[in-house]
């Protein structure tokens, strides 16, 4: 047997996380296409970036918060999260609202590295056009 | 659907999940698993009590590949091995231990 094709996915995240179903529905996404062992990271912008925030209350909302999830990702070899710094800057936002979401690395004795890493618009553009499949949420 | 344990009625999903989580007790458990023909041991409650404790956390219900590594890192790589796993729970180990933990049917499993 041929060895399997590892693509590069991108899933890009742009909305808020609550309102829309597009933020719970995108992550649940990525964790089941995890299973398939291809090469995936994710990127947020715009809203998307308080998906990423700290200390999220639904309480009034009366919906559940799913932001302890995106914590799980690390357990799903989901390690390569970039945040746009324009869209943090934009909604006075920086590195130190976001969740300290972290990976353990297999290759380097199962170190805990962070996940997140903030991009300028730029490096990210560059990013996206490496991908090979990308998708939108 | 609704699962009937000692004179109490509680909703479940078409599989039978229980749909509140809040519903759950080690009785609902153990009726659940009595349906399947399973005892349940000291070694499936272990793996069920993680679960439950790695959903309070993450707020999903992992799947089977990441359950694997999660239980052999926290219960040693004998317990964290498909073989094991599956002679546990012969139906696989996250959609039938999420059964009976409480939890919906396991994020990636169809």
């Amino acid at each position: 047997m041929s060895d399997p094709v590892v693509k590069k996915f991108m899933y890009i995240n742009r909305r808020a996380p609550y309102g829309t179903i597009y933020a719970v529905e995108g992550l649940e996404v990525v964790l089941i296409g995890a299973a398939f062992e291809q090469d995936v990271c994710m990127a947020f912008v715009d809203d998307g970036v308080y998906q990423l925030k700290k200390n999220q209350d639904t309480s009034e909302l009366e919906i559940k918060n799913f932001s302890p999830a995106y914590r799980a990702l690390g357990d799903y070899d989901v390690n390569r999260l970039y945040v746009e710094r324009e869209s943090l800057e934009a909604r006075g936002l920086g590195a130190e609202d976001l969740m300290e979401l972290t990976y353990e690395d297999e290759d380097d004795d199962w170190a805990e590295k962070p996940s997140v890493k903030i991009v300028d618009r730029e490096e990210l553009a560059n990013l996206i056009a490496e991908q090979d499949v990308i998708l939108n949420f | 659907m609704t699962l009937e344990v000692s004179g109490k009625t509680y909703e479940t999903d078409e599989e039978g999940y229980l749909a509140d989580l809040g519903d759950w007790s080690k009785e609902i458990a153990e009726y659940m698993a009595k349906e399947d023909d399973c005892d349940l041991t000291e070694n499936h409650w272990e793996v069920i009590n993680f679960l439950r404790e790695y959903y309070e956390e993450y707020q999903i219900a992992p799947a089977v590949r990441v359950l694997t590594k999660a239980i052999g890192r926290k219960l040693g790589k004998d317990k964290g091995n498909s073989k094991y796993l599956y002679e546990l729970f012969p139906y696989g180990p996250a959609k039938q231990a999420c059964k009976y933990a409480g939890l919906p049917k396991p994020t990636g499993c169809v």
